[in-house]
């Protein structure tokens, strides 16, 4: 019997104590397996019955409702990753596949979560009466809230591995799904963390929609804190807004700290320039994991399996056929290609039929003056956003002890669904009768104007002492310093930045635009709040007119501004 | 086996026969990379491959590896034509390329791991390759805790693990510091000498003439453009060689014969042309006017006084030879020296050079670009014909893409630009990424 494969506990007894941190671990994982009980256990209930327990507004019954929406969150996390490991391996590792797979990515991205509503039926009948159907539909919205820009990065980082590093996997013969599990994924990690980071708070944002649906005549409240907060927008019940707000704070806070923390902190493990690391992450849960004995046993186990289960897969297809000349050629290409036109204009075609069935020309024109307006309000807001928060940023940046105070907060606020402070502008707004096209706008950059200020504190941090030193010691000051050392060092960062903000912007535009307070309700003028009245009437045209009109602009506003932006600062202003 | 003799009764292990590589450029041409390579790899040697970035060598290598296939001939490993990696044949990479979120027993492992061999058995072996590479007690450190050459070594342990036939190697030695290169050196000859090595034979790509000599059996002399071999030789110092031996010295110095060698059958430039580069479609190597203006400076001072051997200069002025021939190749174009035979020779104006103050250089320096290098005239002419005086970066471009590959083309117009700024014969504007006349006032 081999010794190393007995347990710690009984191995060593002497000398295994029980820390306190194992004792923390153990709570969090029986705590965990709790949760995941109790919620399984909801799935198989019947939707008549959902439907006849009506959503509490106790303050207490809010424990329950986070732990069910925190839930949902990480199994469409999950279902992400999933998406994220095929989808963007398979449009890195195919040319053919990449043609038509990018595009549609990027183009998935620019589209608002509610322009996903119409599946909410699809999903209820898939399960008819049942609550899973409901479940399934609530975690598909926050799915797609979260895949796009995991997969993006995804596809990015398998696209950039050094030529030698993945030679040096060819070289040494590791099959491919070793070389995913050895090489790729871990080069990806960083970029993917981030990522998900960013992912997991567009989820909490469209947090409403995702549980307290109505398409047309069907409505559905999962219990949650979105419908939560649903209802007590309905009541006018400011208290219970008050709660829902500590609620979700407690919870993000959590995830901050036992995942976003700890994969922060792993990440810079997969780093390939370990020694020009400037931030040292630290995290305690990381910390827990790995000091406490039990966590490790539990890890290594769970690696053990892994290994055996997959020993038969590791060593298939090393000897991978070579593809046929016919496969490879030219002609091949050129038919996939028509292929794909072929699609896109049957495609056109049928939308066309579809859109034009409802909609008049005319009010297509409309439309796209609401794009406009809606164009506008993200251009003034990010310009009002840069005004406060550049200078801001540098000031942070530049001081190390206060920058390392300020970042994780700013990281948090943005992790913080900016929403669940609307119904608070919006009572505001209603009480005051102010004019909802200039007061309901704030609402679109609430939450992504944090994207800017701790993108600006990165890159004055990352400033070189040399470059400072350099400026002083010319004495450049006040102004002169600002536009010659400051604003240029942080430009790239701050083009990143402004780029997060500006489509978090537009796809926050379809809650913003139209807010309700009990049985009042606030409108501006624009594409979002147009989308959002036509997702409420169960108007399926004009629900994809404005979609595909908001996706329309915001890619071209990608393709012929920011990149340009973009590819302009990475030009001008990388040092080497 | 006697590792250090070559046994050139042995059947070879690696045949190389004609072996082509060519891309295919926008306008349909053929750009050809290298050019029908033939060589054979023979148990108990170390061959190594030497030339100037461009000239093939890590092509050739990678096509070895089964990591590149060629355009046309074959690549045979114990009689098999090599399609992609071969178990057998395991490479040292010039950036080590060890992933970062492994130890070093777990980097080790890796080859092993893909053949799928048992658990106890892949340990024993990467202990073994552990401790002869000289990695005892670092087994459980990361790549990033370890310096340089501790990180080459754990690329060598990597490939040796495996036992492979055929050890290939990358300029292994290129991305440490002189010191520490030549322990690692030192260390792997010792180790081969001794036969402690699973391997059978080496092959070496490099650009360092020295390294080259001193670990070699044979080498290899590729040209540039296209790459091919120009020249065999043998290295028949017992080991350990010294770099003060003069038999050393001598082979080194015939290496810079062979390197500076005009290429034979390049007698298309008509037997008056003397010196190389005339159309626009030569690729120019960056060198900065900085080392150019050195470099004559250099050679026209004591105690060369306007000739200098290049191997001597090399070793005096601490320089590359990646560095040095660029740098004499481009003076030679200018018509400021002439090298041959080992030798660069200054030539009236290049002597006039040394002697002038700045602005005379910068005026001497000029009318030498524009007169003989093809690229510049042109760019001058086309400035000087338009109204504006300007033109896009991308019209030139694209002219030099019919001739060149795409980086090489990059590079040749961060050259021209570079030497253009010096002389001031016409301005850059990186931002608008036009040439223009117009120098700031």
């Amino acid at each position: 019997m081999r010794l190393d494969r007995l347990p710690i506990s009984v191995l060593r007894r002497s000398r295994y104590v029980p820390g306190g941190w194992d004792v923390l671990a153990f709570l969090l994982v029986f705590v965990f397996f709790i949760y995941c009980a109790e919620a399984a256990h909801g799935l198989t209930g019947s939707l008549a019955r959902l439907q006849a327990t009506p959503i509490s507004l106790a303050p207490t019954a809010l424990f329950g409702y986070s732990a069910r929406t925190a839930l949902r969150m990480v199994v469409a996390m999950l279902a992400s990753l999933l998406f994220t490991f095929t989808y963007a391996t398979l449009a890195a590792k195919s040319r053919r596949a990449e043609v038509i797979l990018v595009p549609l990515l990027d183009f998935l991205q620019s589209v608002p979560i509610l322009g996903f509503s119409f599946t909410y039926l699809f999903f209820l009948q898939l399960t008819p009466g049942r609550v899973a159907g409901a479940e399934l539909a609530a975690v598909f919205l926050i799915f797609t809230s979260q895949a796009w820009n995991m997969a993006f990065s995804f596809y990015h980082s398998l696209r950039s591995i050094p030529d030698e590093m993945v030679e040096a996997a060819r070289n040494f013969q590791l099959s491919p799904w070793m070389r995913f599990w050895r090489l790729e994924v871990p080069f990806a990690m960083p970029a993917l963390i981030w990522n998900m980071m960013m992912s997991m708070s567009g989820g909490w944002f469209f947090l409403v929609f995702s549980e307290a649906i109505t398409v047309g005549h069907t409505t559905v409240s999962l219990p949650g804190v979105g419908s939560y907060i649903a209802l007590a927008i309905q009541q006018k019940s400011l208290t219970a807004i008050g709660w829902a707000i500590a609620a979700m704070f407690v919870v993000i806070l959590i995830f901050d700290q036992l995942l976003f923390r700890p994969l922060n902190a792993s990440a810079d493990w997969f780093r390939l320039d370990q020694e020009a690391g400037f931030t040292a992450n630290r995290s305690w849960a990381l910390t827990m994991m790995r000091r406490s004995r039990l966590l490790k046993l539990l890890a290594s186990a769970f690696a053990g399996m892994l290994r055996v289960g997959t020993r038969p897969v590791a060593t298939w297809g090393a000897a991978r056929r070579r593809p046929t000349a016919a496969w490879s050629s030219r002609w091949v290409d050129y038919g996939w290609y028509a292929l794909l036109v072929l699609i896109g204009c049957a495609a056109v075609w049928r939308v066309s039929l579809f859109v034009l069935a409802e909609v008049r020309p005319a009010e297509i024109g409309r439309v796209l003056l609401y794009g406009v307006f809606t164009m506008a309000r993200v251009a003034v807001l990010i310009a009002l956003a840069s005004l406060i928060w550049v200078p801001i940023g540098v000031w942070v940046g530049l001081r190390p002890r206060v920058a390392s105070v300020v970042q994780p907060i700013a990281q948090f606020l943005a992790a913080f669904p900016a929403n669940l402070f609307f119904p608070i502008v919006v009572s505001a707004i209603v009480a005051f009768r102010l004019m909802p096209d200039i007061w309901l706008s704030p609402l679109m950059i609430l939450g992504t104007q944090w994207y800017i200020l701790f993108n600006v504190i990165v890159g004055a941090s990352a400033i070189a002492p040399d470059l400072r030193y350099a400026g002083e010691n010319l004495g450049v000051r006040g102004w002169l310093w600002w536009r010659r050392v400051a604003l240029p060092a942080v430009f790239p960062f701050y083009v990143t930045g402004a780029i997060t903000a500006s489509g978090g912007s537009w796809n926050a535009s379809v809650n913003a635009e139209v807010a309700a307070w009990g049985t009042e309700t606030v409108r501006a003028h624009g594409l979002g709040a147009y989308i959002a009245d036509a997702t409420a009437a169960g108007d399926f045209q004009r629900n994809v007119l404005g979609i595909m009109v908001l996706s329309l602009l915001v890619v071209i506003l990608n393709r012929l501004f920011w990149r340009p932006l973009y590819a302009r600062a990475e030009r001008k202003f990388r040092i080497s | 086996m006697n590792a250090t003799a070559p046994a050139l009764n042995l059947a070879p292990l690696l045949q190389v026969q004609d072996v082509c590589k060519s891309f295919r450029k926008p306008d349909g041409d053929e750009l050809v990379v290298l050019e029908k390579v033939n060589m054979t790899l023979r148990p108990g040697e170390i061959v190594g491959l030497l030339g100037r970035s461009g000239s093939g060598k890590s092509t050739l290598l990678r096509q070895i590896a089964g990591l590149d296939e060629p355009t046309s001939g074959q690549v045979n490993y114990l009689g098999h034509a090599v399609h992609g990696p071969a178990s057998g044949i395991a490479m040292v990479f010039q950036s080590f390329a060890l992933f970062p979120w492994l130890t070093v027993l777990e980097n080790v492992q890796l080859g092993l791991e893909a053949q799928g061999v048992a658990e106890a058995e892949m340990r024993k072996r990467s202990l073994q390759a552990i401790d002869l590479i000289g990695l005892d007690g670092f087994e459980s450190a990361y790549p990033r805790e370890l310096s340089g050459g501790m990180r080459q070594r754990v690329g060598f342990a990597r490939a040796l693990v495996v036992h492979p036939n055929i050890l290939l190697m990358d300029e292994p030695f290129s991305a440490l510091d002189i010191l520490t290169a030549e322990t690692l050196r030192g260390d792997f000859l010792n180790l081969w000498g001794e036969g402690q090595l699973p391997i059978k034979a080496v092959l070496l790509v490099t650009h360092n003439i020295e390294e080259a000599v001193q670990m070699c059996d044979r080498l290899l002399i590729f040209s540039t453009n296209p790459g091919r071999v120009v020249g065999e030789i043998l290295v028949d110092l017992p080991q350990p060689r010294h770099s003060e031996d003069p038999r050393f010295r001598a082979l080194i110095e015939r290496v810079y014969v062979e390197m500076t060698a005009r290429p034979r059958g390049e007698v298309r430039t008509g037997p008056k042309e003397r010196f190389p580069g005339t159309g626009i479609g030569t690729v120019l190597t960056h060198v900065s006017s900085n080392v150019l203006t050195g470099l004559i400076e250099t050679v026209a001072a004591a105690p060369y006084d306007g000739k200098a051997d290049l191997p001597v200069l090399a070793e005096e002025q601490h320089l590359e030879i990646d560095e040095l021939l660029p740098a004499a190749d481009a003076l030679q174009m200018l018509r400021f020296a002439e090298v041959e035979g080992g030798d660069i020779r200054l030539t009236e104006p290049g002597l006039e050079f040394a002697r002038s103050e700045t602005d005379e250089r910068k005026k001497l320096f000029a009318r030498h670009l524009i007169t003989y290098v093809a690229l510049a005239a042109h760019i001058r002419r086309v400035l000087d014909e338009r109204a504006s005086h300007t033109a896009p970066k991308s019209r030139f471009f694209d002219e030099l893409e019919d001739y060149m590959a795409e980086d090489a083309a990059e590079q040749t117009l961060r050259t021209i630009v570079s030497w253009g700024r010096y002389a001031e014969a016409f301005a850059y504007d990186d931002h608008a990424q036009a040439f223009s006349l117009e120098n700031p006032a």
